[in-house]
């Protein structure tokens, strides 16, 4: 199709310029892709953003309930026509420690009630009773008595609270004043807690990427040959990764329990060992523990990346190998390995970022105790267990730093390595 | 003589298979029958080695048998490789015996064939070794993977005192009939798993549906249309992949609790599908990729817009592939517990995964909890493994999540 800018204007040199038709596509790309990037500009890079900004603010859990102006009004010694009494507001700031800004309400004079005088700092404006407090503090506390006399309009039945006042108050958040602090991460980077996190998230990455990918290249080289029932064992393999992880964590701490698990029923019968073991409970094992677990969960992927990487390799390379006398260990060596180092290294760059990021596993097995606190549980203790939303969110800043580097070293080696 | 010499690789072959062996039936029979079998590994190694050379010394069907009755007979004398403890009775420690001798005949021989007794070459002694490691492979995955699978079943089939008494004891007691199931019908009954059941699989097709009538239009665009930033826009997919959840859960639950979504379906729906989008994003524009232009453009020639080809013609070719995007999103709305976990607190709204969560206090017995785990488990195995193609496939495409 001819390029409209260059008709009149016939040139031999190609056309450079982005034509009508480009344009065209363009924006229709653009109109495809705008749905999806609105809903994950919404909900990844918005929260992405806010966990920076909770992550310098002082913020604890009970924060996150805003202050509020509570009212309560009833009338006293007004039981008939002609008694006086008082119209009583009593008012307080449900925050023990956090101010409320503007603080005021106002209520209709029920019918046939005569006010003779009216305190600071109320007004009294035709029907309407207002009162306006300005800023009140934490924990602030004020009663309003206001001396009535009942008219013969006045009905002694009357409830207040039929006509709820009207009141106005504005919580200053923490979350968006300009209150900001660096205790937060002070917090989480002081001390001896910070190192063995540190350690904990190491150790728990780089085991459980390589075991799990060792496991699956040995799971894969079973499976690389067809034979009945390979598609059942197939499927039996990846029932690990497959079931709910809530499911399967619940299974192995059921399994391995000190007290009625069966594993330890085993190895005490077995003669291993003499008492019960804690598997769970005990450093350093249940670091060791969490570890086996995740290759335990992760090896089918491994396994199926790999599978169907080697199902791709050409079979008359191995042919012409055998002929030249290659054995089946020099075979693997030589031929099957570097043929699949693209996969592994890309598996493991993979694995190794999520399971830097792994959180329900370890959360659901130990809770973070025994020495398995990684940075990820560290996010959930901090944030929920401490009460702590700021140094939480520090956490998840200190995470979301890792992962930009590993990212940067990941598109590095992807581009050069187009498996995936 | 060296490791390659008939002799001295059946020994070793011979010792790793006992040993592999003794193992394995050992915790089979102790889990199958709640008593004591006790392999040795040290006369395991004496008598796998002893019967492993000398079945290369003398291949052929009499000496195989020889072997196997040997075996046999010693693991009825306490100098066997697996002993069965003193309260096993008679019938069941000889079954043992019988299993592992004819276990270890059928995995000898063809472990041995073609080796001689002399200096083998390296072909011969390396097919021998892995002949050795494909059986111990089988065993090993099967085991590691069945075992948690039978003790989740089991479990949830016991009652309190059985599971007390005996630990070991990993036997279905059929007699009881339909009291096996007695913790399925209270969790049904008492615990409200109807309505989890229900709730999961309500929020898994919505999530699905939501998910591809997002990804599908954006996949389209970055496979097929070319546009500035294309190349930049695939790879903050993956970056957007990379993100972990627990970094974005605090944020959400922060404005959930702020904005009363917390504690909704809807908050569950509008989160859900985010986390998945990016993924079938990426598995489904690797499909498209691989799908013929030529058919697209004919269509495009033939007076379609770009919407009516994706409609007529790209949607129809890539059926397996939505099916597999479908599965593998279902799959993780299914499974997803954390946001589950932190943004549900109404019992009425709970998944089955935050059900689940919820049976785990010291007052509700564990059978129940292990119930309310086959529940969950059960649905998206049945689904997987009819669908073990489609999704089997998706996975290995997509560079899968987890």
């Amino acid at each position: 199709m001819a390029h409209p800018s260059e008709t009149g204007t016939p040139s031999t040199a190609p056309p450079t310029g982005r034509g009508a038709l480009a344009r065209g596509e363009a924006r229709l790309a653009w109109g495809l892709l705008a749905p999806t990037i609105a809903i994950v500009a919404a909900v990844v890079i918005l929260p992405l953003l806010a966990i920076f900004w909770i992550s310098v603010k002082p913020v604890k859990l009970s924060d996150l309930r805003a202050p509020e102006l509570v009212l309560r009004e009833d009338l006293r010694g007004l039981d008939a026509p002609g008694d006086a009494g008082i119209w009583r507001f009593r008012l307080r700031n449900s925050s023990p420690d956090r101010a409320l800004r503007g603080v005021s309400f106002s209520d209709t004079v029920p019918p046939g009630l005569t006010l003779s005088a009216v305190p600071e700092p109320c007004a009294l404006e035709g029907a309407t009773l207002t009162c306006a407090f300005g800023e009140v503090e934490g924990g602030w506390r004020e009663r309003i008595e206001i001396p009535a006399t009942a008219a013969a309009a006045f009905d002694p039945d009357l409830d207040p609270d039929d006509v709820p006042a009207r009141i106005t108050a504005q919580a200053s958040s923490v979350l968006t004043d300009a209150t900001f602090t660096l205790d937060n991460f002070a917090r989480i980077f002081d001390g001896e807690e910070f190192w063995s996190v540190l350690y904990a998230t190491i150790f728990y990455t780089v085991f459980g990427t390589v075991g799990a990918i060792v496991m699956g290249l040995f799971a894969a080289l079973l499976l690389d040959k067809s034979f009945k029932g390979q598609g059942i064992l197939r499927g039996l393999y990846l029932f690990p990764y497959v079931a709910p992880v809530i499911a399967v964590a619940f299974a192995w701490i059921i399994l391995f329990d000190p007290f009625s698990g069966s594993a330890n029923a085993l190895l005490i019968q077995m003669g291993v060992t003499s008492e019960a073991i804690n598997f769970f409970g005990e450093r350093p094992l249940a670091l060791i523990m969490v570890t086996v677990f995740e290759i335990w969960r992760y090896f089918p992927l491994s396994f199926l990346f790999i599978l169907a990487r080697m199902q791709s390799i050409d079979s008359d390379m191995y042919e012409a190998a055998d002929m030249d006398g290659a054995s089946p260990f020099q075979q693997f060596a030589w031929l099957s390995l570097p043929q699949l180092l693209g996969i592994l290294s890309v598996l493991f760059l993979l694995r190794f970022i999520w399971t830097f990021n792994k959180f329900d596993d370890i959360f659901l097995l130990t809770g973070g105790n025994a020495g398995t606190r990684t940075l990820t549980v560290n996010v959930y203790e901090q944030a929920f267990a401490i009460s702590n939303i700021g140094a939480g969110a520090a956490v998840a800043v200190v995470i979301f730093g890792c992962l930009l580097l590993f990212s940067a070293f990941f598109f590095r080696f992807i581009s050069q390595e187009e498996g995936l | 003589m060296t490791i390659r010499s008939g002799l001295v690789t059946g020994a070793l072959l011979g010792a790793a298979w006992m040993v592999t062996l003794s193992v394995t039936v050992a915790v089979a029979l102790s889990f199958a029958t709640g008593g004591a079998f006790r392999p040795s590994i040290l006369l395991s190694v004496l008598w796998g080695a002893v019967a492993g050379a000398g079945l290369v010394a003398r291949p052929g069907r009499e000496a195989l048998g020889a072997v196997g009755a040997a075996v046999l007979v010693l693991c009825l004398t306490p100098l066997g490789p697996m002993r069965a403890g003193p309260e096993v009775g008679w019938l069941a420690s000889g079954l043992g015996a019988a299993i592992l001798a004819l276990s270890f005949a059928v995995a000898k021989r063809p472990t041995l064939t073609d080796l001689v007794p002399g200096e083998n070459d390296r072909h011969a002694f390396e097919a021998a070794v892995i002949r050795f490691l494909t059986g111990f492979g089988y065993i090993f995955f099967t085991a590691i993977v069945a075992i948690p699978f039978w003790v989740m079943l089991v479990t949830s089939t016991k009652n309190r005192a059985e599971l007390v008494s005996n630990p070991l004891d990993l036997s279905v007691d059929l007699s009881k009939g339909t009291e096996l199931f007695r913790s399925y019908v209270e969790l049904f009954a008492d615990f409200n798993f109807g309505t989890y059941l229900v709730n999961s699989a309500f929020i898994s097709v919505v999530t699905v549906l939501v998910t591809l009538a997002f990804a599908i239009p954006g996949a389209y665009a970055v496979a097929r249309l070319r546009f500035r930033g294309r190349a930049a826009f695939s790879r903050s997919i993956l970056l957007i992949y990379m993100v972990p959840m627990i970094v974005l859960a605090l944020p959400i639950y922060i404005t959930f609790s702020v904005t009363g979504l917390r504690n909704s379906m809807i908050g569950i729906l509008l989160i859900y599908p985010v986390t998945t989008i990016p993924v079938a994003l990426y598995m489904l524009q690797g499909y498209f990729r691989g799908l013929p232009a030529e058919v697209e453009e004919a269509g495009l020639m033939d007076g379609l817009n770009r919407l009516q080809v994706i409609w007529k013609i790209t949607l129809p070719l890539s059926l397996p592939a939505l099916a597999s995007v479908s599965l593998y999103v279902f799959m993780i709305a299914w499974n997803e517990f954390l946001l589950a976990f932190m943004l549900l607190d109404d019992p009425s709204k709970f998944t089955l995964t935050r059900g689940i969560a919820s049976l785990n206090s010291s007052e509700i017995p564990r059978q129940h909890l292990m119930a309310g785990s086959v529940i969950a488990t059960v649905p998206i195995m049945a689904l997987f493994l009819g669908l073990e193609k489609f999704m089997t496939k998706g996975l290995a495409a997509g560079s899968v999540k987890g």
